[in-house]
């Protein structure tokens, strides 16, 4: 019988059978942040218990790091004590630990696809709901909480409960600047926030056979927006050739083996999946967030929608919640919004790529001055390294943007990278929560490419026109 | 974790869709390395006027008054009567520990967001399910002018109502033992040992790249 790419990864993780359809999972991968972390090392420790495969940890600090002045240290006592407490048990325990500013230090969902420490076939969890990124290269990734790292790093194992799938079939081209990130606003507008709670995404299709890597760990990163802990996309001759030669990737003969067995990690011909939903890429253009859910986002080139024509009492008291947030009305052109910070960054949007065409939108020009802030936050130190090498952060600088050290800065604002009461942000993160990138600060998910537009014009603007 | 036992608490009613773990528990207390004491920054730029910081003397903080867990009949409230989609966004397990810390002991919902849910459970906090015409009522229970009182019971799966009605409720029969037991699933779970050792003997041989020496 033909078989998903979920089930292909389910039983070959099983250990054991759990109750109601669940299952013990074997984890092969364990992404550790600084934040998520010290209360799970601290009940290992309570229990006198060592992690039982140190050698599948790779941990480093990325949400509560400074990205600017990284030899002064970290100046936030908490911030400070965080970090010092996960470079501490990463010792006592022997776990690898990427310190700050060393190369291979960033954001885990940049770094460890950059390392080839995710890999197709594996088990990925991380204490991070955007572990869904890895799902790009057929790995089974999900985030976990912190009683959950404690469980993975003493037993390697975890019980999951079976997700049922889904597949998002998307064909065609994707328009002149229209993105990975424009497809993933438009499938969480359409589906909404728990659109998919409980399923497994697998995006596939033209479109996303056609997307590089970083592209598709885009759109994957955005799964858990829809809902989904899981964002999957079958193995090809592009996840190979990312994958080859990189740091942790099988390596000779063990390359050539693994490849045979990664290849068949796609969903056979013929599966059956519990959900399909089929998209024109042709009829996506440009998404701009408008509210205070990521599934409140309309086209750049359309209006934010009156809570007035909704006839559902309770969609509209959310919308009328939201706009009031916002500070924006209903009916308004979302171009005509004027910003005051922009923020290209995170692990949904913070790689090589996302930097290149923003840099390609801004190159010669200034941003508006309007613009208090324009930030730039590299992924990590190798994305960093190599944007450099081309000279990306000369064109970044030249413009007007702050060019910074790799972390997750803004998109959740947990170091000094914030956004102050009242401020509204064009912003490359997956979150437009109440107070996400700082208490009272209004953020609009966008592209790379929307947000250099938007730094030029300091309002939304159809980057299509520049 | 403490064994799960039933009892008669009175019901908050949240009346949002969508609640982000972000707005149960903001980022700047997700800072501190300990696993308790989050329940004075549960829901803190909702609860208070102004923006708290770890370490804060939240009794010197002004309150929102209208925020539901800052009227006197809520504050000792040990159900959240919750809207669907409670708990999306971020996996931070600081979250359930805020509820927890409050001293919520249960989650009524339409649904939930799966990390949430998950952490809930570790942490002795009951995510309950029901149906949404049925949490609409609850909700008109909860706001009326007399707080609601339920009786949560966890081994009968129920959850009673003063005028006697019944609500069963689904929840795995591994997750519940672990509830009423107050069991640490690692020890459970390093009971099968020897099983996934004998799976990684099986996974070394099928993909030996993910066991480098």
């Amino acid at each position: 019988m033909p078989k998903t790419l979920l089930h292909k990864l389910w039983n070959a993780h099983t250990v054991r059978e759990g109750p109601a359809g669940s299952a013990v999972l074997y984890i092969d991968r364990h992404l550790v942040n600084e934040v998520t972390s010290p209360q799970a090392f601290e009940g290992l420790s309570v229990a006198g218990r060592r992690p039982w495969r140190g050698d599948t940890v790779i941990a480093t600090s990325d949400h509560n790091v400074p990205t600017r002045e990284l030899e002064m240290g970290i100046r936030d006592p908490l911030a400070r004590t965080q970090v010092q407490t996960l470079e501490r048990n990463c010792e006592t325990f022997g776990l690898k630990q990427y310190r700050l500013g060393e190369h291979g230090q960033g954001i885990l969902h940049v770094t460890g696809p950059e390392l080839g420490a995710t890999l197709p076939g594996m088990t990925i969890v991380c204490g991070d709901s955007h572990t869904s990124t890895h799902g790009a290269f057929a790995a089974l990734a999900f985030g976990i909480g912190t009683s959950e790292i404690e469980q993975v790093l003493a037993t390697q194992c975890l019980l999951v409960s079976r997700m049922a799938t889904m597949n998002i079939q998307i064909e065609g081209t994707l328009p002149w600047r229209v993105t990975a990130k424009d497809l993933a606003l438009f499938i969480i507008r359409k589906i909404g926030t728990a659109g998919a709670t409980g399923y497994a995404i697998e995006f596939s299709g033209s479109t996303v056979r056609g997307m590089s890597m970083e592209a598709r760990m885009t759109l994957c990163n955005m799964a858990i927006e829809a809902g989904a802990r899981v964002g999957l996309i079958g193995v090809d001759e592009t996840t190979l050739t990312y994958l080859h030669g990189r740091s942790y990737a099988p390596k000779g003969e063990a390359w050539d083996a693994a490849c045979l067995y990664w290849r068949g990690l796609r969903s056979d011909e013929g599966a059956i999946f519990d959900k399909t939903l089929r998209l024109d890429a042709r009829e996506i253009t440009a998404q701009v967030s408008w509210g205070t859910s990521p599934q409140m986002t309309c086209d750049v080139t359309g209006q934010i929608p009156d809570p007035l024509d909704e006839p559902d009492m309770s969609i509209r008291q959310a919308m009328v919640h939201a706009l009031k947030y916002m500070g924006l009305q209903g009916g308004t052109q979302i171009q005509a919004v004027e910003l005051d910070k922009i923020f290209i960054g995170s692990c949904t949007n913070a790689r090589l790529e996302d930097l290149r065409a923003a840099a390609r939108i801004v190159e010669g020009r200034k941003i508006s001055k309007r613009i208090r802030q324009a930030l730039v936050v590299p992924g990590s130190q190798a994305v960093k390294a190599m944007a450099e090498a081309e000279g990306l952060d000369k064109v970044f600088s030249d413009a007007g943007f702050e060019w910074r050290e790799p972390g997750c800065s803004m998109c959740l604002g947990m170091n000094e990278d914030r956004l102050l009461p009242g401020e509204r942000c064009a912003s490359t993160s997956n979150r437009n929560f109440e107070g996400r990138q700082g208490q009272g600060g209004r953020t609009h998910l966008v592209s790379p490419v929307t947000a250099a537009a938007a730094a030029l014009a300091g309002h939304f603007v159809d980057p299509r026109t520049l | 974790m403490k064994n799960f036992e039933t009892f008669s608490g009175v019901v908050a009613p949240l009346d949002r869709a969508n609640v982000d773990t972000d707005a149960i528990l903001p980022k700047q207390y997700m800072k501190l390395i300990s696993k308790y004491g989050y329940g004075d920054y549960l829901f803190d730029n909702w609860r208070y006027e102004d923006e708290g910081q770890p370490g804060d003397d939240c009794s010197l903080r002004p309150l929102a008054k209208d925020f539901v867990l800052n009227k006197a009949s809520f504050r000792s409230a040990q159900i959240l009567l919750c809207r669907d989609n409670f708990g999306c966004g971020s996996s931070r397990e600081h979250a359930p520990w805020a509820l927890r810390d409050f001293g919520i002991k249960v989650l009524i919902s339409s649904s939930f967001a799966e990390i949430f849910q998950g952490n809930c459970l570790k942490n002795g906090l009951l995510p309950v399910v029901l149906a949404k015409s049925r949490v609409d009522q609850l909700f008109d229970l909860a706001e009326a002018e007399l707080p609601l009182t339920l009786t949560v019971d966890l081994l009968g799966q129920r959850v009673v109502s003063p005028d006697g009605e019944v609500d069963i409720f689904e929840i795995d029969a591994f997750r519940k033992k672990c509830l009423l037991e107050g069991l640490d699933e690692i020890s459970v779970a390093l009971e099968h040992a020897n099983d996934v050792r004998a799976y990684e003997l099986r996974r070394r041989l099928s993909e030996p790249w993910l066991f480098p020496e």
